[in-house]
């Protein structure tokens, strides 16, 4: 069943403007924060068990314990380039709710002690732009943002920051040098980017969906908080559901949910076909078979034991008309497309594995070509910078050997097993 | 020469004073450009942002290249960009693309004669509950069908 503590409101229209939010018990917690040490609010982030909802699933109130107290102006920055293939939740919650994420960041900074944050948007969210950035207007004619807010002493600017195009630049550190107008290419880490991040200054990188959970932890405490969900993938989460299902959508469910229960409760159950696969963190996660899906709960543990992820909470659902080699190749498309050309392994690897599917599909592969597929991605992960080549071989990785007999059927009859035609 | 308006020339310079380094004026003028020079960014362009940004052109170039929003050549009056990744895929937008291509008798990436449309297939745009979806210039259209697609490029004014 779904749990709704960042939804709750979010068929209220009026619920995106400062009246409408603070109607419904906005920024009760920023006042209740500003009475708050800092440290104890880190202390009940860390003690909640909030992990990143980006993708990474890092502890966040461990995140921002990495900040070095060295006199530095430290920097917040939302992550709102949502670019994972298949998600779209962080689109709603800037839509629906902007003061949600503005609370949740404004309360964040305090915590972090951190002046000036930026919302960095990716460039086709055009109207969740137009949409947050008249909130912040709306915070700072309130006086919720600027000098001494609430009279707390504290003062916090925020400002957005729009993309334009660049999927690597939700990767953290390619994010700040995108910010810092440059290539988003990114960096090297250590130094993370608490260390060292925007300006080469102290910066703490988070997830919108995360954001927005701190003002909850703040209302509820880190015990109810932790009510929901496992013991290690503590509470709610927003699914971002697509593909073979009646209802696809936005869900918030307790992590640890099934996904069985998921696909048949929320989203309606199948559309078109049986259940034959699903993708469950983007598509980026490896694969995950209709019976290995029987037993799939939507937490970070159990997915990791399937060899997969929780990623980012964008699953896509395939019914038996799928054809895998047909996924595949879209899905390497998307990594060639995306790599920055930084790293070797990457730039060549994207580029390998798009060749090598499209060859299977064009009727000019060979039966050992389904081994190199493996190889190649398999000596991909590891060796770059960031993990866009990891995220690229992990697909291969999963849907290859799981579906191996739909990659020799295509190769040795220069059809589609399942569509029964050469054209996947 | 291409020359940004009086106004467009005023946002660049607030552009410059709003962040932390110029350089981070460098995406949001490039948007201004484009925005003024009927939907992409030429060679004089550049030039012209960097005399009035006093950043050299190579920086400018190095950013305008590496993201796909900023168009390299020129396109038409409606940027027709549809979603081909993995839940629109699903829903049938490579075909869709197909159908346009051949009905507007245009390549992929080019422009209509015209000057109406050009038609580019794109990744994920974050929308995949409402596949099939695509978006002309800013404004995604989503739930479409292959008719409802056709009417809505023939209706746009």
């Amino acid at each position: 069943m779904e749990v709704k503590i960042l939804t709750e409101h979010y068929d209220d229209d009026n619920f995106r403007t400062l009246e409408g939010y603070k109607a419904k018990g906005g920024y009760v917690e920023l006042e209740k924060a500003f009475k708050m040490k800092p440290e104890d609010i880190i202390a009940e982030v860390k003690a909640s068990g909030l992990r990143g909802r980006g993708g990474a699933g890092f502890p966040t109130g461990v995140k921002w314990g990495f900040l070095p107290n060295n006199g530095e102006t430290r920097y917040l920055l939302c992550n709102a380039d949502e670019g994972e293939p298949c998600t779209f939740k962080d689109r709603m919650m800037m839509e629906r709710a902007p003061h949600q994420l503005i609370e949740g960041m404004i309360i964040s900074a305090f915590a972090i002690s951190s002046p000036k944050s930026y919302i960095y948007i990716r460039g086709e969210y055009v109207y969740a732009a137009k949409v947050v950035e008249k909130a912040i207007k709306e915070a700072y004619d309130a006086g919720l943002l600027g000098k001494n807010i609430m009279g707390s002493g504290f003062d916090h600017d925020m400002d957005i920051y729009l993309g334009a195009g660049a999927y690597i630049c939700g990767e953290e550190t390619g994010m700040i040098s995108s910010l810092e107008g440059k290539k988003g290419q990114p960096k090297l880490k250590p130094p993370f980017p608490a260390v060292q991040g925007y300006l080469k200054k102290p910066t703490i990188v988070n997830n919108v969906e995360t954001l927005a959970a701190v003002k909850y932890i703040i209302r509820d405490g880190a015990e109810a908080y932790k009510k929901h969900g496992t013991e290690k993938s503590a509470g709610t989460k927003l699914f971002s559901v697509a593909g073979d299902v009646n209802k696809p959508g936005n869900y918030e469910v307790p992590l640890g949910y099934p996904l069985m229960d998921l696909i048949n409760n929320e989203c309606g159950g199948m559309k078109g076909g049986e259940l034959k696969a699903a993708i469950p963190g983007g598509t980026s996660a490896p694969i995950i078979t209709a019976e290995e899906i029987q037993k799939a709960t939507l937490d970070y543990e159990c997915l990791a034991e399937m060899g997969t992820m929780l990623g980012s909470g964008s699953i896509v659902i395939m019914n038996d008309k799928r054809c895998m080699v047909d996924m595949l190749k879209v899905i390497s498309h998307f990594y060639h497309h995306e790599s920055c050309g930084q790293c070797t392994p990457c730039r060549e690897g994207t580029g390998w594995l798009h060749k090598l599917v499209g060859s299977v599909v064009e009727g000019t592969a060979q039966e050992t070509d389904i081994d190199l597929l493996c190889e190649v991605a398999n000596k991909m992960k590891g060796r770059t910078i960031c993990a866009l080549s990891d995220a690229a071989a992990l697909p291969v990785l999963g849907i290859v050997p799981k579906f191996r007999d739909e990659f020799q059927f295509f190769i040795r009859e220069g059809y589609s097993k399942v569509k029964g035609q050469a054209h996947a | 020469m291409f020359e940004l308006s009086a106004d467009g020339k005023e946002f660049v310079k607030k552009e410059l004073a709003r962040y932390e380094t110029i350089e981070s004026a460098i995406i949001p003028s490039l948007y201004q450009v484009q925005k003024e020079n009927g939907g992409w960014v030429s060679e004089d362009a550049i030039a012209h942002l960097s005399d009035l940004m006093g950043i050299p052109e190579a920086r400018i170039n190095e950013v305008f290249h590496f993201y796909t929003m900023f168009n390299k050549k020129p396109v038409g009056k409606y940027h027709v960009q549809v979603c081909c990744n993995v839940a629109c895929a699903m829903a049938g937008t490579r075909e869709m693309t197909d159908m346009f291509l051949d009905e507007h008798k245009v390549k992929e990436g080019e422009m209509t004669e015209d000057g109406r449309f050009t038609f580019t297939r794109v990744e994920c745009l974050g929308a995949c509950d409402k596949a099939p979806m695509m978006q002309v210039n800013e404004d995604y259209y989503e739930d479409l069908t292959p008719e409802s697609a056709r009417n809505l490029l023939r209706d746009l004014k």
